[in-house]
């Protein structure tokens, strides 16, 4: 059912206004897998994805779909094909749960057509998918913060589109919900072959989920790739300016960044002295 | 905890029975409405009289009444507050916020303030004074657009400008009203707070033009602004051009207002009370743009009602809104503090 689409950016210039945050970025975004994008604050992640997601202006270069440059095609029609959900949506006062996830399907009507059956299946497997299906009826503003991520969630997933790019979806979770959302991402996208995309601020947990990492830091990408490969010393050094020891994850055995400050270390870290 | 689960998939969004039922009940409230403003005035008249009257039966001696001051004048009101109630619940819902409606921040204030000037200094009428007043709406909407132009235009910045062009406004018509050679008290009380005196029926041909004209280009562009109310980024991931979506719910408000505002006068606060009171009624606010209308019709002919017959003077309708929204602005400014107040 989920056709793979080629997501990628030819010597990309992205920004605000008159200020140019990214500049000359070339990547393709791996189809069928889950990338992470990582970096400091401020240092473009987000604008990388919005720009991914034709919400900002490239201020040169292109991002291309297929081929065909986003920021070119028919709103809709690339509605189709991917979905965003953003750091903070907005949602109208005293809507329900199957109202918001039904929001999703909005690329999938015309103007004046009328709900579907298919629009009403699309709403159950989303809401199905992310266990949210006893919630439908309740009022959004009732739910507890986890529960609420995961109606977001629904209502991109009802979009059904085979790409998803999200913006930071662990901000203001507790751990437990963080872990439960990004499990989540993984379930669909073994199940569904959906491309992944997301901002993620946890280096570790990005470490943990994604297949692929992009590593944001000084205007440009820093690293790309597996994140045994890019997550090393090095790299934590150059983008977050932070000295670290890299260790394995007991549980996944994927790479753990470990910070060095400058108290509690026990050892003498050579990295922490320079 | 809900105690709803169903395993199989279900209709999620059935025809909501509850919206139908309330529109019905505003469509026959405004029906009745019109009805009541027919046959009564200090005394009633048998609907029969009243029926007489209007197919101009022979021998009808309510025929004037009715359908020379009571017709005219329901007409009127049924099209200046359908007007008023889309044209400020498209403003509110496109900015998120209950407050920026057109007769806040400054859009009633410019048409009404462009058609006097129009009438007393140009001395012209009929469809001019309607296109001056569209031209002038769309003039202080880019105003304050413009001059509250930083990332999404709905913040608080962008009401206290309108705010302050209102009252800017507000004195132009003063001023105009005071230096004009021989207006009456009444008609003066038209410009300021808006009234149905005098009301004929080619007054409300334009309106009721608009109407089909922007009130069609709202219905074309609804769903688009529905996805609007979740953000831009959100309605842009739907496939939603924000920009575009603002520019054509701008033009068709501003074209609604104005031209009702050049006919009847800026209605106090019947475009600001129609979105939120319609908002309650309909939770989840599907058909808002309908419900809001039709609480607009009913605010402006019941205001009228009221302020001709049950009050110890006679007053313009726009008093007796206006005094019914003051507070209820109050109100919202509490709220909005407390919760930052989406409509």
């Amino acid at each position: 059912m989920t056709q793979h689409h080629r997501l990628e950016t030819r010597e990309l210039s992205a920004g605000y206004e008159k200020r140019v945050i990214l500049e000359d970025v070339s990547l393709t975004i791996p189809a069928g897998k889950i990338t992470a994008i990582v970096g400091g604050n401020a240092s473009g992640k987000s604008t990388l994805l919005r720009t991914l997601a034709r919400i900002l202006q490239p201020k040169a270069g292109n991002v291309l779909l297929d081929g065909n440059s986003v920021h070119h095609m028919p709103s809709r029609k690339l509605a189709q094909v991917m979905g965003l959900l953003p750091q903070s949506p907005i949602a109208p006062e005293g809507i329900t749960v199957a109202d918001l996830v039904g929001r999703g399907r909005h690329p999938h009507q015309g103007v004046f057509s009328r709900w579907s059956r298919e629009d009403d299946r699309a709403v159950f497997r989303a809401l199905e998918a992310t266990g949210t299906e006893e919630l439908a009826e309740r009022d959004l503003d009732t739910l507890s913060g986890g529960q609420r991520q995961r109606v977001w969630i629904a209502m991109a997933l009802a979009q059904e589109t085979d790409l998803l790019l999200l913006d930071e979806p662990t901000t203001f979770l507790d751990v437990a919900h963080q872990i439960e959302v990004l499990d989540l991402l993984v379930d669909l996208n073994t199940a569904q072959g959906t491309t992944i995309v997301m901002v993620l601020h946890d280096l570790n947990l990005a470490a943990r989920y994604a297949d692929h990492l992009i590593a944001v830091g000084g205007g440009g990408i820093r690293a790309e790739g597996a994140p045994q490969q890019v997550l090393t010393e090095e790299l934590v050094q150059t983008v977050f300016g932070l000295s670290c020891r890299i260790v394995t994850d007991p549980v996944s055995h994927t790479p753990v960044m470990v910070p060095i400050g400058r108290h509690k270390a026990v050892e003498k870290h050579k990295d922490a002295a320079a | 905890m809900s105690d709803m689960s169903l395993a199989t998939p279900r209709a999620y969004r059935r025809p909501s029975t509850r919206r139908i039922q309330v529109l019905a009940l505003l469509t026959a409230l405004v029906a009745g409405l019109i009805l009541l403003t027919l046959s009564c005035g200090r005394g009633c008249l048998a609907p029969g009289d009243v029926f007489a009257a209007l197919t101009g039966a022979p021998g009808a001696d309510a025929s004037f009444v009715v359908s020379e001051l009571r017709l005219p004048r329901a007409v009127l009101g049924l099209v200046a507050g359908l007007s008023f109630g889309l044209g400020g619940v498209a403003f509110q819902v496109m900015l998120r916020n209950p407050l920026a409606s057109p007769d806040i921040i400054g859009i009633s204030a410019s048409a009404g303030a462009a058609a006097v000037f129009a009438i007393v200094i140009l001395s012209v009428d009929g469809w001019l004074v309607s296109l001056i007043a569209v031209v002038a709406g769309l003039g202080v909407a880019l105003l304050i657009w413009t001059l509250s132009a930083r990332r999404g235009a709905a913040g608080a910045r962008l009401i206290l400008i309108g705010i302050g062009i209102s009252a800017m406004l507000d004195s132009i018509t003063s001023y105009v009203l005071l230096e004009a050679p021989a207006w009456d008290r009444a008609e003066a009380l038209r410009w300021l707070t808006g009234s149905l005196n005098g009301a004929q029926l080619t007054q409300a041909i334009p309106v009721a033009g608009a109407l089909l004209i922007f009130g069609g280009l709202l219905a074309f562009t609804a769903r688009d602004l529905e996805a609007l109310r979740l953000g831009d980024d959100t309605a842009q991931a739907l496939g939603v051009r924000a920009d575009g979506t603002r520019l054509r719910v701008t033009l068709a408000a501003v074209g609604l207002v104005a031209i009702a505002t050049a006919a009847t006068g800026p209605i106090a606060f019947v475009a600001f009370l129609s979105g939120p009171i319609a908002a309650r009624l309909l939770p989840g606010a599907k058909g808002l743009l309908l419900g809001a209308a039709l609480v607009g019709a009913f605010l402006v002919i019941a205001g009228d009602f009221v302020g001709q017959f049950l009050l110890p003077a006679r007053l313009p309708v726009g008093v007796v809104t206006g005094a019914v929204g003051a507070p209820f602005l109050l109100y919202l400014i509490i709220r909005a503090n407390k919760n930052g107040g989406t409509l």
